[in-house]
């Protein structure tokens, strides 16, 4: 990666996000507006950095909640059971479903946690602007984000089994406060991801490679 | 940044337009993380808030509960559920323990009660079917008392009603349990209006002490008068008019159960306190009984055995029980060296009241005075005399009656209790009548008869030997003879006796119309031969009917012959 090459923020070149239009950015400005669509303009996405921790702090907090509180609650003529993800999990291999306790486990737990991990990983390199692996780090970055759309799973499973079961009296099942706690884990991650802006990842080995 | 690294720059660059700065942005995405910071801060210190009271309840056993899962239920709503389920130190009990919810510290009072429901089957009802398939809950019934209390004992079967529930408890006393148990329904008007909560022996041992929840607003009806009785089952009854079926419910035929009722005079009084004690009678009709206010006790000297009756038979004036044996004695009379059988008697005068006329006063005989009466009714021959009441079972009662021909007696009034004059039993009489017959009969020697008949027999036999060998030919000729010689002797009686005959027959004539004038129809003479062939005839038919019942019947003899009953 020692390749040097001229990049547009280095150059003074502004690109439209929304229209397209390439622009110069005058010297020492911020808050640039473009000249065509008047869409604000920014060489990397203004505070990246921070956004993207407070969406991660933010996501993390949640992830307590999610965990602990109940997914679903099952009322059923003999009784009412609230499951957690964990407490499913534990059923699910206890009752020998082995494959489907592994599914939940890796899609509710195992997933969003590594994201989040991913993600410090990523803010923590690119904040301390170390030069250590830029380009498995942007492998990560766009596998955080593919993932991103999939995190949804549980609450989708959720969401179709409450729109289903509805027998009044027999059974019904309710969302549970997991629920919410899981569904913001995973927009937040999501959010965070967005907020990072992977260019970063490159510049301090674009700077480097000037000074050398 | 610098602007010279590039020699060709497109002059139509646009320059991008300056705005104000504005760093708010940057601020208000950190609230984002603030928020879920107090979301999650916010719920942690909820749950730690909320977490209510632990307590542990000990129960025999574990069925039914398991840790984590066995909700804590009060009318059906959830306030908590148990945690662990471990055995207690010595082994002997399993112990729960169980987190309810915050608002449930109120419930933990000292005398709140435990217990698991289970699906139970008892007194008629069927409860915590839906625990079949839900698996079993912790049930609670809430205390009244103030003191608080976080180890319990929990019940093996669940209090039949609950603290709160309006009504009230009464006592009742009965003899024995009967098919009673806890639950089962005590009914008023064949509505079940209650149950039965407890059941203990007494401590003597001589009864059972029931006590009966009477749910609000049926309570009221329950005054110091009311009736209880046991309902259990079915009451049949065979009378003069017909079969009576007396039932509560079809519960109550399986299950027994109980009944109150009022007697319609008392309908209107005061409400029984609760706590009120009851005595439980066996039946409705004994339970409505008038309770019989004047009891008189007498006493009737038996000389003969009285098997068969019981303390508490009846006493029975002409089909009217007016009253109940209360003891059998046995006393030595030192003057005729015999045993008798005092029989001590409770009579109810009341119930010689006569028919409620208009503007009359009722049972006006018995209001005169008593003894005094108790001689006349004796001088009209009435008499105690034992009878058997039961076909079946022998048993039997004591009956007054009116005897004419018997002889006279007069009622000891000076003694107390007065002793009333008995007649032997119609049975005692039959009973030495037949065993006289017997023993009459026991002394005919039938060995003798049978030999002396054999030797009659053997005699006729040689006889007919006999006349086997006579020579019938010289017979025939003798006989002949005899004949030609009658023939000559008719001859000549015929003419020389026969006008003197004549005469004799006209005198024969003569005397037998005086004898036909004698005996013609409506003559005293053959109405008493009459009479008395028909009395010889009855007489033989009697002893016909008696040798068959006796054929029939051969224990008549000893137990004697049971008769129809009253």
């Amino acid at each position: 990666m020692s390749q040097t090459s001229a990049s547009a923020a280095s150059l003074g070149f502004l690109s439209c996000h929304s229209c397209g239009l390439l622009s110069q950015s005058p010297p020492h400005s911020h808050g640039l507006r473009c000249p065509r669509c008047d869409a604000a303009l920014h060489a990397r996405k203004p505070d990246s950095i921070s956004r993207s921790w407070a969406f991660l702090i933010a996501a993390m907090i949640s992830y307590i909640p999610a965990n602990l509180l109940p997914m679903m609650m099952t009322s059923t003529l003999f009784g009412t059971e609230s499951d957690t993800i964990m407490s499913g999990v534990v059923y699910f291999w206890t009752s020998g479903s082995w494959y489907l306790a592994l599914i939940i486990f890796t899609a509710s737990i195992l997933v969003p946690m590594l994201k989040m991990i991913a993600l410090m990983l990523l803010l923590v390199t690119t904040q301390l602007r170390l030069r250590w692996q830029p380009g498995q780090r942007a492998k990560l970055y766009r596998l955080v984000e593919i993932v991103g759309k999939w995190s949804m799973l549980d609450v989708y499973v959720v969401a179709i089994m409450v729109a289903l079961v509805q027998l009044k009296g027999l059974a019904t099942i309710l969302p549970g406060p997991g629920a919410i706690a899981f569904g913001s884990v995973v927009v937040l991650t999501m959010f965070s991801a967005m907020a990072f802006d992977p260019r970063l990842i490159w510049d301090p080995v674009e700077e480097n490679a000037k000074n050398d | 940044m610098s602007e010279t690294t590039h020699p060709q720059q497109p002059a139509a660059l646009p320059t991008a337009l300056a705005a104000p700065k504005s760093r708010r942005t940057v601020q208000l995405v950190w609230l984002i993380p603030l928020l879920a910071a107090l979301i999650g801060g916010w719920l942690a210190v909820k749950a730690v808030l909320d977490k209510g009271p632990v307590i542990t309840i000990a129960f025999k056993t574990a069925e039914g509960l398991e840790a984590g899962k066995t909700k804590i239920r009060y009318k059906d709503v959830e306030i908590g559920q148990v945690n662990s389920v471990t055995l207690s130190k010595d082994r002997a009990n399993i112990i729960a323990t169980a987190e309810l919810t915050k608002g449930a510290k109120s419930l933990l009072v000292s005398d709140t009660t435990f217990w698991v429901v289970r699906p139970r089957i008892s007194g008629g009802s069927i409860s915590g079917l839906g625990t079949l398939l839900s698996g079993s809950y912790i049930g609670v019934d809430i205390g009244k008392s103030k003191k608080e209390r976080d180890a319990y004992i929990g019940l093996e079967v669940p209090p039949v009603i609950d603290t709160n529930e309006p009504g009230r408890e009464f006592v009742l006393h009965s003899p024995d349990l009967g098919s009673l148990d806890t639950g089962s329904p005590v009914f008023f008007r064949r509505l079940q209006v209650g149950q039965i909560t407890a059941y203990a022996l007494d401590k003597d041992g001589k009864g059972v002490t029931l006590n009966v929840f009477v749910k609000a607003p049926y309570d009221k009806f329950v005054t110091p008068n009311t009736r209880f009785w046991q309902a259990s089952g079915i009451d049949m009854r065979l009378s003069a008019g017909g079969i009576s079926v007396q039932t509560q419910s079809m519960v109550s035929i399986l299950v027994g159960g109980l009944a109150f009722e009022t007697p319609v005079a008392s309908i209107g009084m005061e409400q029984a306190k609760a706590k009120t004690g009851f005595k439980l009678a066996e039946n409705r009709e004994q339970a409505m009984k008038q309770p019989d206010g004047i009891t008189d006790t007498a006493v009737f000297v038996f000389n003969e055995s009285v098997r068969g009756l019981l303390v508490g038979a009846p006493v029975d004036f002409l089909g009217i029980e007016i009253g109940k044996v209360v003891s059998i004695n046995t006393e030595f009379d030192p003057v005729t060296k015999r045993f008798v059988i005092p029989v001590e008697v409770h009579i109810f005068p009341e119930r010689f009241s006569s028919r409620r006329l208009k503007g009359q006063k009722a049972g006006r005989l018995m209001q005169r005075d008593q003894k005094a009466n108790y001689q006349t009714l004796a001088d009209h021959g009435l008499r105690a005399q034992l009878r058997t009441g039961s076909l079946l079972t022998g048993q039997l009662y004591i009956a007054l009656d009116f005897f004419p021909d018997a002889p006279k007696a007069k009622v000891d009034i000076s003694k107390d209790p007065i002793e009333f004059p008995t007649i032997n039993g119609s049975l005692a009489d039959l009973q030495a009548n037949a065993i006289s017959i017997v023993n009459k009969l026991n002394k005919i020697n039938y060995e003798a008869i049978g030999t002396e008949l054999q030797q009659t027999l053997h005699g006729a036999n040689d006889v007919m030997k006999k006349v086997d060998k006579v020579e019938f030919d010289a017979i025939g000729a003798d006989l002949r003879q005899t004949l030609q010689s009658t023939a000559k002797l008719m001859d000549h009686l015929d003419t020389e006796l026969v006008p003197e005959a004549r005469g004799m027959i006209e005198d024969a004539r003569r005397a037998l119309v005086n004898a036909e004038k004698l005996l013609a129809g409506g003559s005293p003479l053959q109405t008493d031969a009459q009479a008395m062939m028909d009395e010889i005839a009855r007489a033989a038919k009697s002893i016909r009917i008696l040798s068959d019942y006796l054929e029939q019947h051969p224990e008549a003899l000893i137990s004697g012959k049971k008769e129809d009953g009253k």
